[in-house]
């Protein structure tokens, strides 16, 4: 019997296969198709203080291997989740779940997180600094260690719940923002977001998405999320979620080796709504297949 | 919701660039006419929202116009291929709003789904006529389906080459109908909000990421609050839609 466990800031997950925010919403679409239950956990829908529509349409292009999306947060509002959302989640999925929250101010994430904090589903916050698709925040925040560091600390601040700050690979030195992240208190790491991508229309010669730019993620994009998961885990102690381009039982493994403790799965599941419960199955014979007893073991094995 | 396997028995051109496609396989999620299926393709992420035009206990007949890559990788499959796909997707037409005699207007690409929504209609006694618009001749298809189910059909034609010629919203200006369904390009769904007498349903296209609501790719703003195309759509009521 091979052990897929993993402590994740001190509650285990009984595997490290985690959809990724906003690739899953808020369970129900999956839930309706197969126990969701078999996921270590899920990373619902980035959740702001106030609703969002998000960006006009048309916002989704698609790549080879991937897809460009230019969604821009969409989500009914803290109130909406804590009184819809949550309670619509407790009847079919009865383990913690990741709150992803972003904002557009300090202000914003901080009240986000702390009318969430007592939310007794929520088992850890990852607090989403590197939104490319929202102007005047997100991302802004997620490029300058200075201000990673500064929303780490003041989110800490009105939570005791772990907090993984997610980062962005469109920066020049992902290492730095990590490290800021970590000395301000953060309990992990989520990475990577969406890398910045375009796509042109032949026939109307202007770009496919209304936006015009928007986050590129996918298979594509697998090389990048692990050399910047394995320069982050030579420079981190805290964990780190690896996320990027994931869609086998073997990307898993690869991307635990690089140095993650657990991987999310997002573009994948678009395309492939089972993907995450495949990989939970396929797990156990691939860590076989490769000699490996436990997950945990193999951490950042590659270093 | 289910994603199932379906072999190609039938893949045939029926008018310029159109495919008329019939799979065979588990039909159980659709339920209405107006849904949608998303098919996967070879060599291509995305998956390819495609709506139902008719549907029995083993088949799905789909009707495409080859556009891009997508449909037409679709147009090369052969009779005994398999196809991965998503089914029952969407709400699909209400069809008890319809009264004794809704109108059905359907654009070019956007006919397909009118088909299986005439047989129901026609198969619950109503008294039905059917308008539909092509750029030309070559890209007709369906006129004899739509007769033979028994519904009175109005063809016609930008250029004048077949049919009556003009637009469909020229066509309906002059008729008396209790309810409307339409589904084709936002050129005619503008056209036909502007001389409609009766209330109705628009079924919408939108660039879709995933088709089963989980990534808010396709989201609209309606009167009723925002939408997902795919999965509160993509037949919208008049009512609700914000132009």
């Amino acid at each position: 019997m091979v052990n897929t466990k993993i402590n994740l800031s001190g509650i285990f997950i009984d595997n490290p296969i985690i959809p990724a925010s906003g690739t899953f919403g808020y369970g129900h679409e999956f839930s309706n198709i197969y126990d969701i239950n078999c996921l270590g956990t899920f990373s619902f829908k980035g959740t702001t203080k106030e609703e969002r529509f998000g960006n006009p349409t048309p916002r989704i292009a698609e790549c080879a291997e991937g897809i460009i999306n230019s969604v821009g947060l969409q989500n009914p509002g803290v109130e909406k989740v804590i009184s819809e959302e949550l309670p619509k989640l407790k009847k079919c999925f009865f383990k913690p779940v990741i709150a992803n929250v972003s904002g557009f101010s300090l202000e914003e994430y901080v009240y986000t997180c702390q009318r969430l904090s007592d939310q007794e589903q929520i088992g850890w916050f990852e607090v989403n600094i590197s939104c490319p698709n929202i102007h005047g925040g997100g991302m802004s925040f997620g490029t300058f260690p200075e201000s990673a560091f500064k929303v780490t600390k003041e989110v800490k601040k009105v939570t005791a719940k772990p907090i993984y700050m997610k980062l962005s690979p469109n920066v020049t030195d992902i290492v730095s923002i990590a490290k800021a992240c970590e000395d301000a208190g953060a309990d992990g790491i989520s990475m990577i977001n969406t890398s910045m991508g375009m796509r042109i229309d032949l026939k109307t010669k202007k770009p496919v998405i209304a936006n015009k730019i928007g986050g590129f993620s996918g298979k594509a994009i697998k090389p990048i999320a692990l050399q910047m998961v394995y320069k982050v885990y030579e420079a981190v102690k805290i964990p780190i979620l690896g996320i990027g381009g994931i869609s086998n039982a073997e990307d898993v493994l690869e991307m635990m080796l690089a140095g993650a403790s657990a991987v999310q799965i997002g573009a994948q599941n678009l395309i492939d709504p089972y993907v995450c419960k495949n990989i939970v199955e396929d797990l156990p014979s691939a860590m076989q297949k490769y000699g490996i007893n436990s997950l945990e073991d193999i951490i950042g094995e590659a270093h | 919701m289910k994603q199932k396997i379906y072999k190609v028995t039938e893949n045939t051109k029926i008018a310029k660039n159109t495919f008329k496609m019939v799979i065979s396989g588990d039909t159980s999620e659709i339920t209405k006419p107006g849904q949608f299926i998303n098919i996967k393709i070879n060599n291509l992420f995305l998956r390819r929202p495609i709506s139902v035009c008719d549907y029995d206990e083993k088949n799905i007949t789909i009707i495409y116009k080859v556009v891009g890559k997508g449909t037409g990788e679709m147009s090369n499959l052969k009779s005994g291929d398999s196809l991965d796909i998503l089914t029952g997707l969407g709400n699909g037409y209400d069809t008890s709003k319809s009264g004794a005699n809704p109108l059905l207007i359907g654009g070019g690409g956007g006919i397909p789904p009118l088909y299986n929504l005439c047989k129901t209609l026609i198969s619950c006694g109503k008294d039905l006529q059917v308008v539909l618009g092509f750029n030309t001749k070559e890209e007709v298809f369906y006129e004899k389906e739509f007769k033979s189910l028994g519904a009175k059909v109005c063809i016609c034609t930008a250029d004048g080459s077949y049919g009556e010629k003009g637009f469909t919203a020229d066509i309906i200006k002059n008729l008396n109908y209790t309810y409307f369904y339409t589904c084709g390009p936002m050129s005619m769904f503008k056209a036909i909000e502007n001389v409609a007498k009766t209330s109705g349903q628009y079924s919408f296209e939108e660039r879709m990421g995933c088709g089963f609501g989980a990534c808010m790719g396709c989201s609209c703003k309606t009167k009723y609050g925002n939408k997902r195309i795919c999965k509160e759509g993509p037949v919208l009521e008049r009512e609700e839609i914000i132009w």
